[in-house]
């Protein structure tokens, strides 16, 4: 490098080649990071479609941003171990976490003008395992693929009113969870709801046996359907202080866990799409929610709901869905911790 | 210059090597898993997690090597300002080989998430949950991470270097194979 100008041919040569092999490899690493592809569908861009007009709400999860924390148990019965060799199925009580919310971007949004309600919840095994879930109350999901998903929420947030009419046609899968949407009756409380993984996972049973499964969480309590006028009546946050005092008043709440088993042939890659209604179900134990805290200083804030920490005996399928909710909801989770301080804790109630 | 050893031991060259790839096979996965929703986003989280796990045992190995066998002297007649850097990034490339596992296994503590390699290897937590810690935690992983990619291209580049244009010895001490290339200095 001393003599530059005078270089002999060969040297050129390696020169060339070294350039090369780095303006190669930073291209790669660049094309690799999604720097050069912005079609790309990133978390970022899910986490961009996903904020309001007015920008994300500073410190608060990314999506399902209302939610209020409970702790409990799940009671396993035993029947599960036919089906997962994963500790939680065996018969015990494990000690649950989790959180009941809202599917809106906004802490603050009116509990009437949410359609989707959903339940997070970590159950823990004895032997440091856990298993975590993100359930909602739709029977189905609301599309097919996640891309579609990206669609639907940029679609829903345009003001073009023909802009669902093209999502719809190209997205028909959509029309299921519309009409659930228009019809299925609204309740008063969090605790008369049904929730439901809807995403398709692989049990695997001590022998090695492999069954494709999708469970949900049934209500023991009795359902009240109410108008959404009425319930909109009750107040903006109706829904949190009804579960907390429901809870204080009446006891432990309550639902079943049920796992339905795929025949050959269901669909599990696209959890749009309902399986039949005679498909095998078992009933492998009860979510017990014994105590409500708010989520400002509750336990469920620390917790990110990725449906993809699972114990060993439970795995992912075919369905696209819970690798992208991780990566995703990872995101959210970087960034509202980033954030804290816009959502301070008060450190009241922290044990 | 004949006596001294002019090449490391075959362990630490096998380790360099094996090390290499597995290190830049995690800077591309890493940069990729975080810009991805597809289902690829899981094995590659968990090739991640268990490679960088492996990549610090395999660190803490190398390094004791090192201290057992030493290094090969540098060429006498390379300028000092040359062999400073090459000392200082030599040490960073070791900084960056211990210090990145810990960053990323930290973050994930910070985070509650458990951390389980592939084998269901569990790796229990040194840490609790934290939002300062996890967001300290991974924008060092995160941009230490980057750094790291650039140094290793700058190894790379004076290792090519080295090779081709001084034909000095050095690429030599550390091929995987003898190479029948000259020893002598290339002026």
């Amino acid at each position: 490098m001393t003599q530059s100008g005078n270089l002999p041919r060969s040297r050129v040569g390696s020169l060339v080649l070294i350039a090369a092999v780095l303006g190669g490899g930073a291209t790669a690493f660049a094309y690799t990071a999604g720097w050069l592809s912005p079609g790309r569908l990133t978390p970022e861009r899910m986490i961009a479609a996903l904020a309001p007009p007015a920008g994300p709400s500073l410190g608060h999860r990314r999506n399902h941003a209302k939610g209020i924390c409970f702790t409990g148990v799940f009671e396993a019965n035993g029947n599960g171990v036919e089906l997962s060799s994963a500790k939680v199925f065996e018969r015990g009580t494990y000690p649950a976490l989790g959180r009941f919310n809202l599917g809106t971007a906004d802490p603050n949004a009116v509990d009437a003008t949410v359609r989707v309600r959903g339940l997070g919840l970590q159950i823990a095994a004895a032997d440091g395992e856990e298993w975590r879930m993100a359930l909602i109350n739709p029977p189905v999901f609301a599309v097919s693929t996640p891309q579609a998903f990206h669609d639907l929420l940029i679609a829903s947030g345009k003001k073009d009113p023909e802009a669902m009419k093209i999502f719809i046609q190209a997205n028909p899968e959509f029309t299921a969870f519309a009409t659930w949407a228009k019809t299925a009756p609204w309740t008063a409380s969090y605790a008369e709801e049904p929730y439901h993984g809807l995403d398709s996972f692989i049990f695997t049973d001590a022998k090695g046996g492999e069954h494709a499964v999708r469970w949900s969480l049934l209500p023991m309590a009795q359902v009240t359907p109410i108008s959404e006028a009425e319930l909109e009546e009750r107040g903006p946050d109706f829904l949190e202080q009804e579960i907390a005092e429901r809870i204080r008043i009446a006891g432990p709440q309550r639902w079943i866990m049920v796992t339905t088993v795929a025949d050959p042939g269901d669909p599990t890659a696209d959890p749009s799409k309902a399986w039949p209604e005679s498909r095998r179900k078992v009933e492998v134990g009860t979510l017990v929610v014994q105590r409500i805290e708010p989520e400002q200083d509750g336990p469920c804030r620390d917790i990110n709901f990725d449906p993809t920490v699972l114990p060993k005996g439970i795995r992912v399928s075919d369905d696209p869905f819970p690798a992208a909710r991780s990566s995703v909801y990872r995101k959210s989770y970087d960034l509202r911790a980033a954030e804290a301080r816009d959502y301070p804790r008060t450190g009241m109630a922290k044990p | 210059m004949r006596d001294a050893p002019h090449r490391f031991a075959a362990i630490q060259r096998l380790l360099h090597w094996l090390m290499a790839a597995c290190i830049i096979a995690m800077l591309f996965i890493g940069v990729g898993m975080v810009s991805t929703v597809m289902p690829d986003y899981l094995p590659l989280i968990r090739i991640h997690e268990t490679l960088g796990v492996a990549l610090l045992v395999l660190v803490v190995i190398r390094l004791a090597l090192r201290l057992h066998y030493g290094a090969p002297p540098l060429p006498a007649d390379l300028p000092p300002g040359i062999k400073l850097g090459a000392r200082l990034s030599h040490l960073a490339l070791y900084g960056f080989m211990v210090v990145m596992p810990l960053l990323g296994l930290g973050m994930l503590w910070a985070a509650a998430y458990p951390v389980v390699l592939y084998g269901g290897i569990h790796i229990p937590a040194f840490l609790p949950q934290s939002d300062r810690g996890h967001t300290l935690l991974w924008n060092a992983h995160v941009y230490l991470g980057l750094a790291f990619f650039a140094l290793v291209l700058l190894h790379l580049a004076a290792a090519l270097f080295h090779a081709l244009i001084r034909r000095d010895g050095v690429f030599r001490s550390i091929a995987l194979f003898p190479l029948h290339d000259k020893t002598t200095p290339a002026e």
